[in-house]
């Protein structure tokens, strides 16, 4: 403890400009979140007169209700909710179907299949050929066309592997098929229950995905019906939005009569509330996920 | 158990096969997904050698040889297109890791666990953040009239800027956005790699009587290097893949001169002007860019490290 002494000056440097560094890193990340929020929760005649800077001014919920109103919004919602779901159950579904044979070196052939997966990572026929092929299966402009076409993500199934690889031991798949335990009955009574960790990362990388794209769905649906929440906010948000123009008075002097600025404000926070809410739950299997991804197949 | 010593030593690949046959049940679906949706788009490509004719199919429509290509590369804008891309790749590249690797740093040395959680997770959440959410929080903070910044620029006393509208500005607006968003993620593997260093170095290191500042440079920095340069190198791989989502969006006719990249350019000929030929050629061309900078940058990683690249 005597280099105690020595450490003082240069040290208490180093740990003030961490912590400089630190909280600028969080400033900057965390004031538009809050600004963004403050504006949804605010009076829209408050929020052109540029008033607010930090806490809502004029608390008004008229945004919200507005957006909850919102027919186009609300069915966006439910669609968004419904390709989560079934997509992530379909994608997680599929990739431990296929990473788990690929990690038992009783499969033979599994080389073969590995570099068949891993050659659609460096090749691929691209977005038009892909495009006829939805079309031709007859998925064009239905609720599959979001689910199937990009289910399985290569990378997950890399991961999915080697956790399998390190967590289920040879013994215990040994032991079982010396019992009579069969292939099929291995992955349902010892692989998915000893699982859930990875599981849960892939539900999660998964799930966050197919909330969050909208490519798919630009590509393949017609029907708005079907459409996305992701492909709404693009409408409402992005398209709708006068083009850039010149003539900056005139464009305000539109806007200052209408709700648009603030409910552009509480359809951001309404789009990005599901996974903002969820995410600290979930964060310790996202990190997880992360590491087991570095961590070569 | 001692088939070494049993005369047919060699069980034949049948018999292998035959005593696992429910894998093959198993991986049936999955493998069913990658013929459906990556093998049979690769007959597609042919595509890119034809002229394509709807009531033809891409079987029965003329052959033109490489005119889909060479009509890319004669366009006076593919040159930038390409040029846009890799710009903006390397740019967003370049800039990522050493903030991450700073940050992942800062992250590890602070005491405080609270404050450090703090941190983590709040610099973590724009991460999912959608990207149309994304932009158009973009589009309001710099928006002409109302945003936030051309708010301060006034207050400053300056002129509001359409920085949307500005080409030169696309590729800043672009990255540092994605800064924003990205860097409390990147920075998870290197915080990762950091609390992966043996402590017996930092204990050398104390007796040794260093100062903070030398063991971020002499033993933290040397030991997360390999991490950083695989992390760099993979993504070197994907540079002309580029992403369609972000730049899609950000688009408007003010900026396209410097937002066009090849993913979009590809989305518009294909799709909006139905040139299914030609927006084919120009994803091959784009795709064996590709194969090119992924094999040759998995064998500098593989070079660098033993446990390096992809494969």
């Amino acid at each position: 403890m005597h280099y105690k002494q020595k450490e003082l000056w240069e040290d208490r440097l180093f740990n003030l400009l961490i912590n400089i560094f630190l909280t600028i890193s969080l400033l900057i990340v965390l004031y538009p979140l809050i600004y963004i929020v403050s504006c949804s929760f605010s009076n829209p005649q408050a929020v052109i007169a540029k008033k607010v800077w930090l806490f809502p001014v004029q608390f008004d919920l008229i945004s919200y209700k507005a957006v909850f109103t919102n027919k186009q919004i609300v069915s966006g919602y439910m669609n968004s909710l419904y390709y989560m779901v079934v997509g992530t159950v379909v994608s997680v579904l599929l990739t431990v179907l296929l990473a788990y044979p690929l990690s038992r070196k009783e499969f033979y052939g599994r080389h073969l299949v590995t570099k068949l997966i891993l050659f659609t990572m460096l090749f691929s026929g691209g977005t038009i050929p892909l495009y006829l092929v939805v079309r031709n299966l007859g998925l064009y402009d239905s609720r599959w066309s979001i689910i199937l076409p990009n289910a399985i993500t290569v990378w997950n199934v890399i991961i999915t592997r080697t956790f399998f690889q390190e967590n289920i031991s040879d013994e215990l798949y040994e032991a079982a098929t010396i019992d009579g335990c069969s292939d099929i009955r291995f992955l349902f009574s010892f692989v998915f229950p000893l699982s859930g960790a990875i599981i849960a990362v892939l539900g999660l990388f998964y799930a966050v995905g197919q909330w969050n794209k909208y490519f798919d769905a630009l590509l393949y649906l017609q029907n708005q019906a079907l459409y996305p929440l992701q492909i709404v906010l693009r409408n409402i948000l992005i398209i709708n939005r006068n083009t850039p123009s010149m003539t900056v008075d005139v464009e305000a002097a539109i806007r200052a009569q209408g709700l648009s600025e603030t409910i552009r404000y509480a359809v951001i926070v309404v789009a990005s509330v599901p996974l903002l809410l969820i995410y600290p739950f979930v964060q310790k299997f996202f990190v997880k996920g992360v590491m087991i991804g570095s961590v070569k197949g | 158990m001692n088939s070494v010593a049993t005369p047919q030593r060699k069980k034949s690949v049948w018999t292998k096969m035959g005593r696992h046959w429910q894998f093959y049940l198993i991986v049936a679906l999955p493998m069913l997904y990658f013929i459906l949706f990556k093998y049979v788009p690769m007959y597609g490509i042919l595509l890119g050698f034809k002229r394509y004719r709807v009531s033809k199919g891409i079987w029965g429509s003329p052959w033109v040889g490489f005119y889909q290509f060479a009509k890319f590369f004669k366009n006076p804008s593919s040159l930038r297109i390409m040029y846009n891309t890799f710009l903006l790749s390397m740019y967003a590249l370049v800039s990522s890791i050493p903030l991450a690797v700073i940050l992942a740093i800062a992250l590890n040395e602070t005491r405080s666990k609270l404050w450090r959680k703090s941190v983590q997770m709040i610099t973590y959440a724009p991460y999912f953040i959608s990207t149309v959410v994304m932009v158009a929080i973009l589009m309001q903070f710099l928006d002409p009239a109302l945003g936030l910044f051309n708010t301060i620029r006034g207050l400053l006393g300056k002129e509001s800027l359409n920085y949307m509208g500005e080409a030169k500005l696309f590729k800043h607006i672009y990255v540092w956005s994605a800064l924003w968003q990205n860097t409390g993620y990147n920075a998870i593997i290197y915080l990762a790699a950091l609390t992966g260093i043996n402590p017996e170095l930092y204990e050398a290191a104390r007796v040794d009587g260093v100062n903070k500042f030398q063991k971020i440079w002499y033993v933290d920095l040397p030991c997360i290097q390999n991490t950083i340069i695989i992390m760099f190198i993979m993504n070197m791989g994907f540079v002309m893949s580029l992403g369609f989502e972000k730049a899609f969006l950000m688009q408007n006719p003010l900026n396209l001169e410097s937002a066009e990249i090849m993913s979009t350019y590809v989305y518009k000929m294909g799709l909006i002007n139905s040139d299914f030929s030609y927006s084919t050629a120009i994803d091959m061309i784009n795709s064996v860019i590709n194969i090119i900078l992924i094999l040759t940058f998995n064998k500098l990683s593989k070079i660098r490290s033993k446990e390096g690249g992809l494969w």
